[in-house]
C-alpha cells in the first residue's frame, strides 16, 4: 500500500509536470524553437509572486491575477521583439539565445534575491490532505493543482482544435511557407504562440513554488523535467505530454519510496528507456498536433 | 492591375530574372511558359513576394508593393498556388480551407462555393489532406487560394504529376475561375492546356521575355524555337501584343 501511496503521490505531481512541459511542446512544435530558457522563466514568474506577496501581502493565490496576465503580454513581446530575430537564422540561433536568456535571468535572480530559498506559503493549505486509508492520501493542493493542469491542457486541447486562432496556429506549425503564403500574420501568430506558453509556464512556475522551495537556479531541473515529460509522451501531442508527465512523476515517486535520493534518478532511467525503446514517444502521432 | 518594371532578380551569382517587364490587366488570364530554368518560378514569388528582387519594381493596382510581405500582398488580393501544392497536410481538407481565409477578404468565395466548384473534396473535408489523391490536393490548393478571395490569382505548375483526365477536370475548373473575372496568372508546362486557357501568352528564356502573344497569334514553330532558344538573337522578338 505504501506503493500504491507513491504512484498516487506521482500522478498528482506529473499533471505539474504536464502543465509545465505544455508550453515548450507548443514552442516547438509552432516555431521549431527549443526553449532553454523555459524553466527559469518559470522561476522568474514564482519570484515576481514572491515580489507582490511581499509588498501587498494576502493569499500567494491572488498573484495569479497579476502575474498570468503580465506573462500573456511578456510572452508576446518576448517574441516580436526577441526571438524572432533568430526564426530565419538556422536552428542554432534560437538555443544560443534561449541559452543566453537562461543565464541572464538565473543571475539577475541571484543578484536581486540572493541564493535562499523561497517559498509561497499557502498556511495550512500546503500540507492539507484527505487519507483515503492508512498509506494513501491525497494532498489538496496536489489535486488542485493536477485539476487545474488537466483543465489549462483540455483548453489548450479545445483552443488549437476549435478556434480560429488555433488554426492559424496549427497550420504555421505544419508548413510556415504556405501560411504566409495564406496571408497569416506569421510574426502575430509566433508571439500568440509564445504568449500562451509563458502564460503556462507561469502558472506552473507558481504551483512549483507552492508544493516546494526554490532558488534561482531551480529553473534548469525544472526543465529538464519538462523535457522529459515532452519526450516520454511524444512530440506534438497534449495528452501525450499529461501522460509523460504522469509517467515521469510517478517513476520520480516509486524511485523516493525505493530510496528517498533516487527518484530523480528513476525518473531519468525510465525516460532514458523510452528514447531507447520507443524514441516517438508513448502516445506519438494522436490527436492534433501543437 | 499588374505591372513589373525592369526587374532582375539573382540566386546567388545566377542571375534567374534580368530587367524584365510585363504588365497584365484587370480580367487578363496569362500564361507564362518557358524552359526549366528560364525564371518562371521565380516570377511568381516576385509576385507573391517571397522572393525580393535585387532591381526594379512591381506595382499592383497602382501601389508599388515591391517590399511588401507575402501576407500583406495576400491582403491586398494576390494568391499564390504554389508548385508541389503545400498543404497543411495534418490538416483537415475544411481547415486548409478555412486557413485560406486568414487575410479576411470580403468576395465571393467561401467553403460552399469552393466545394461547388470542387464537388470531390466536399465528400472529404473531414480527411487529413495528405491523404487525398494529388488531384484532389491540388483542388485543395486551389481552393485554400480562392478562400482568400484574390483577385490576381497565381498558379505554379498545378498540371505537374496528375493524370491526362484529371488535368482536363482541373482545367475546367480554372476556365469557370477565370470567366467569373479573377485575373490568372498561370505557370505551365502543359502547352495545350494553357493555349486553351490564356488570352496571353508569355515565353521566357533565360530571365527574359522572349515571346509575347495572343494564343492565336503564335505558332508551334515559333514557341518551339522561343522555348528551347534556338534562333534567339538576343533581343526581344514580339509578337502582337493587346
Amino acid at each position: 500500500m505504501i506503493w500504491a501511496n507513491a504512484v498516487v503521490q506521482g500522478i498528482l505531481l506529473g499533471g505539474l509536470y504536464a502543465l509545465f512541459a505544455c508550453g515548450l511542446s507548443l514552442m516547438f512544435g509552432v516555431m521549431r524553437i527549443v526553449n532553454l530558457a523555459h524553466g527559469d522563466l518559470g522561476v522568474l514568474a514564482a519570484y515576481f509572486a514572491v515580489v507582490l506577496v511581499n509588498n501587498f501581502g494576502g493569499n500567494p493565490l491572488w498573484s495569479f491575477a497579476t502575474v498570468i496576465p503580465v506573462a500573456l503580454i511578456f510572452g508576446y513581446f518576448l517574441q516580436r521583439w526577441l526571438l524572432d530575430h533568430t526564426v530565419n537564422s538556422g536552428e542554432f540561433s534560437p538555443i544560443l539565445v534561449t541559452f543566453g536568456l537562461s543565464i541572464v535571468i538565473e543571475n539577475l535572480l541571484q543578484v536581486r534575491f540572493g541564493a535562499n530559498s523561497q517559498y509561497l506559503n499557502l498556511g495550512n493549505f500546503t500540507y492539507a490532505s484527505w487519507h483515503i486509508n492508512r498509506f494513501v492520501y491525497v494532498g489538496k493542493l496536489s489535486l488542485v493543482i493536477f485539476a487545474v493542469a488537466v483543465v489549462i491542457l483540455a483548453g489548450l486541447q479545445l483552443f488549437l482544435a476549435r478556434t480560429r486562432q488555433g488554426r492559424l496556429l496549427r497550420a504555421t506549425a505544419d508548413n510556415p511557407r504556405a501560411a504566409a503564403l495564406c496571408g497569416v500574420n506569421a510574426k502575430h501568430t509566433r508571439a500568440v504562440a509564445t504568449s500562451i506558453a509563458m502564460a503556462t509556464v507561469a502558472t506552473g512556475g507558481l504551483f512549483f513554488a507552492m508544493t516546494t522551495s526554490f532558488v534561482p537556479p531551480s529553473g534548469s531541473s525544472y526543465l529538464i523535467f519538462a523535457f522529459e515529460s515532452v519526450i516520454i509522451g511524444g512530440l506534438g501531442n497534449l495528452w501525450g505530454t499529461l501522460i509523460g508527465g504522469i509517467v515521469l512523476g510517478v517513476s520520480q515517486g516509486l524511485g523516493n519510496q525505493f530510496n528517498p535520493a533516487d527518484g530523480i534518478l528513476f525518473g531519468n532511467i525510465v525516460f532514458l528507456m523510452i528514447l531507447a525503446f520507443r524514441p516517438q514517444g508513448l502516445l506519438a502521432g494522436a490527436g492534433a498536433p501543437t | 492591375m499588374l505591372k513589373i518594371e525592369g526587374v532582375t532578380a539573382h540566386y546567388g551569382q545566377l542571375i534567374a530574372l534580368d530587367e524584365m517587364s510585363l504588365e497584365l490587366g484587370a480580367g487578363q488570364t496569362l500564361a507564362v511558359v518557358g524552359a526549366n530554368g528560364a525564371g518562371k518560378s521565380t516570377l511568381l514569388s516576385l509576385i507573391s513576394g517571397e522572393k525580393r528582387p535585387t532591381r526594379g519594381r512591381v506595382f499592383f493596382e497602382e501601389q508599388d508593393i515591391t517590399n511588401e510581405r507575402t501576407s500583406q500582398r495576400v491582403r491586398r488580393g494576390i494568391s499564390l498556388v504554389p508548385e508541389g501544392r503545400q498543404l497543411f497536410g495534418s490538416l483537415t481538407v475544411e481547415d486548409n480551407l478555412l486557413t485560406g481565409a486568414a487575410a479576411k477578404r470580403k468576395g465571393e468565395w467561401d467553403l460552399n462555393a469552393v466545394y461547388e466548384l470542387f464537388p470531390l473534396i466536399r465528400d472529404k473535408r473531414s480527411r487529413q489532406a495528405e491523404s487525398l489523391s494529388g488531384g484532389e490536393q491540388q483542388a485543395v490548393a486551389i481552393g485554400r487560394a480562392l478562400m482568400a478571395n484574390p483577385s490576381l490569382l497565381l498558379l505554379d505548375e498545378v498540371s505537374l504529376g496528375l493524370a491526362p483526365v484529371i488535368i482536363q477536370d482541373l482545367y475546367v475548373r480554372l476556365h469557370r475561375i477565370a470567366a467569373e473575372g479573377t485575373t490568372l496568372l498561370l505557370v505551365e508546362q502543359n502547352i495545350s492546356e494553357a493555349f486553351s486557357l490564356a488570352s496571353q501568352i508569355v515565353c521566357l528564356l533565360e530571365g527574359r521575355v522572349i515571346l509575347r502573344g495572343a494564343p492565336s497569334d503564335i505558332d508551334m514553330g515559333t514557341l518551339r524555337d522561343a522555348y528551347f532558344g534556338s534562333g534567339y538573337s538576343g533581343s526581344q522578338q514580339k509578337g502582337e501584343t493587346k
